[in-house]
């Protein structure tokens, strides 16, 4: 029989240290739902989402029951929609009002996928669809917006980067009267990964296969408990107590989505091995490095310790699950993790700190409230920065930032639910990159020889 | 197929009949039970086989919570796969 201490342990993980499976993603290939005729293609779309998913949400809720682990998200991710605009032509708003419409119907809290892939420059339909998000992001509730600005192979299009400053000043402009909700659900990747199953990033990527189930786990929690119990570990062991968590949380990751699987009959994708935290006590990655012992996340240290986590949850990770992918590593969303809030308040937590994190951690910059007066080639030019580091670094990074219309430093933006909220963060307003930003072009991808 | 039940409580008379109950009801056969009391805390953990084709796993669940809330403790049942797959490599 199975242990008596490792049985409790699990119950306990469930119970107290908030672990969870974050999501469950089913991502479903549009491409066959082309046509010339714009109204027809949507109605393809919304047909093929209906068939493919139409139970995702129940199959997950009997997943849910059978094991006793909460599923918190489940969530659809589609082919970039600019690539169905190619064909189609017309108003992409259609299509995003077709995907809130199908995600509502079948009962999912996001739909991914309103997205463009313009790394090395805008083809047919790219430059249409990136001009409506804001439109879209606002006349829709479940859609979530994407868009790959750069690779480490086609380096940085400076162009695209210039575009995105102004696109997510005018979704925050467009849902001012919403707390700016429109630029929470929108990304800006470099690098972005074709198989991420979390939001607002995902989209189904066009080298996957027609439909597939990813599944993202989650468990901060679990990890600041683990270590709690060892307040003078070194480092070593410290690295060691991480993989040993990672590897526990994964295998259920692993376990539910083999079950879904099976149960709607798709291909299981990828787990994706991620610390992500929410707004709930006791579920934040700042209180994992408070706990290696910074007094608070932001100080120095901070990058050294998360480095650490990051790789030990990867190491852990990737032996639990037969296939890992998506974003992989710990998340450091500003307004969804409680001690990052806190530390962004007290003043310990800057932008600049944040940027050095980005480049050990998973993504980027991510949820991050800054002024509402902030400049649109400002904005591009923190796009430019956080997708230099991907590019260099070979890993994905992001920018989804809010632009808080009407507020300043001291004042804050409340979301609710998992998006949490966040406290207005102090940019650097006098000195302009407006020239840099301006000249357009492609920053060109870096050298990846001569490494010896 | 088997499934874990954990009780966790304030000891009273009782619990494990109303538990064993619960499971008879229900066609889930008690292979194993571990319990031990703790200051008052009453810790149980047992394993049914379900797989009986009269056995739903659904009411099962649904049969313990209720009983929990009516006992004031806290009764979970969760399948045996998750803590294998945690557990054992």
């Amino acid at each position: 029989m199975l242990n008596l201490g490792d049985i409790m342990e699990t119950i306990n993980m469930i119970q107290n240290e908030n672990l969870d499976i974050r999501t469950i993603t089913m991502g479903i290939s549009l491409l066959d739902c082309c046509d010339s005729d714009i109204d027809v293609s949507c109605k393809k779309v919304y047909d093929k989402i209906l068939r493919k998913a139409g139970n995702l949400v129940r199959t997950g809720e009997d997943i849910s029951k059978l094991y006793g682990i909460p599923i918190i998200n489940k969530r659809v991710s589609v082919t970039p929609i600019a690539m169905l605009l190619a064909a189609s032509g017309g108003d992409p708003v259609k299509y995003a009002k077709t995907l809130d419409r199908a995600g509502k119907e079948i009962g999912v809290n996001f739909i991914g996928g309103y997205s463009a892939l313009v790394h090395k420059g805008f083809s047919a339909g790219d430059l249409e669809l990136i001009r409506s998000i804001p439109q879209a992001l606002s006349e829709t509730d479940q859609v979530c917006s994407s868009v790959n600005v750069g690779t480490t192979k086609a380096g940085i299009n400076m162009d695209a980067v210039a575009l995105m400053g102004k696109v997510i000043v005018d979704a925050a402009k467009c849902t001012a009267d919403r707390n700016c909700i429109g630029p929470a659900k929108l990304v800006v990747f470099c690098n972005a990964p074709e198989d991420n199953p979390f939001m607002a990033g995902a989209f189904h990527g066009i080298g996957e296969p027609d439909c597939v189930i990813n599944v993202g786990v989650s468990g901060p929690g679990v990890v600041r408990a683990a270590l709690s119990k060892y307040p003078d570990a070194d480092l070593n062991r410290i690295a060691d107590i991480i993989k040993k968590t990672a590897f526990k949380i994964t295998r259920m990751g692993q376990l539910v989505g083999t079950e879904a699987s099976k149960r709607l009959d798709v291909p299981f994708g990828i787990v994706d091995l991620s610390l992500a935290p929410t707004p709930a006590v006791g579920d934040s990655v700042a209180h994992i490095l408070e706990e290696m012992g910074l007094e608070m996340c932001g100080t120095h240290g901070t990058t050294a310790a998360l480095a650490l986590l990051n790789d030990a949850v990867k190491k852990g990770g990737v032996m639990a699950s037969s296939n890992v992918g998506g974003l992989s590593g710990a998340f450091i969303p500003v307004s969804e993790d409680a001690g990052m809030i806190a530390a962004a308040e007290a003043g310990v937590l800057s932008i600049e700190k944040l940027e050095a994190m980005t480049s050990v951690c998973s993504v980027g910059l991510d949820m991050i409230v800054v002024p509402g007066d902030t400049k649109p080639e400002a904005i591009s030019a923190i796009i430019a920065d956080e997708a230099a580091i991907g590019m260099v670094n070979t890993k994905t990074t992001a920018v989804r930032i809010i632009p808080a219309i009407g507020k300043d430093i001291g004042d804050s933006l409340e979301f609710g639910g998992l998006l949490g909220s966040g406290p207005v963060m102090r940019l650097n307003k006098n000195e302009s990159p407006a020239k840099f930003i301006e000249r357009g072009g492609r920053i060109p991808a870096p050298l990846q020889s001569l490494k010896n | 197929m088997r499934a874990i039940i954990s009780v966790v409580g304030k000891d009273t008379f009782g619990i494990l009949a109303k538990v064993s109950s619960v499971c008879f009801e229900n066609r889930a056969n008690v292979v194993d039970v571990n319990q031990s009391i703790l200051q008052d805390m009453f810790v149980m953990v047992m394993m049914l086989d379900i797989s009986d084709a009269d056995c739903d796993f659904l009411r099962l669940k649904g049969d313990l919570e209720a009983l929990g809330t009516q006992l004031g403790m806290q009764i979970n049942i969760m399948h045996e796969d998750i803590f294998n797959s945690m557990h054992r490599i």
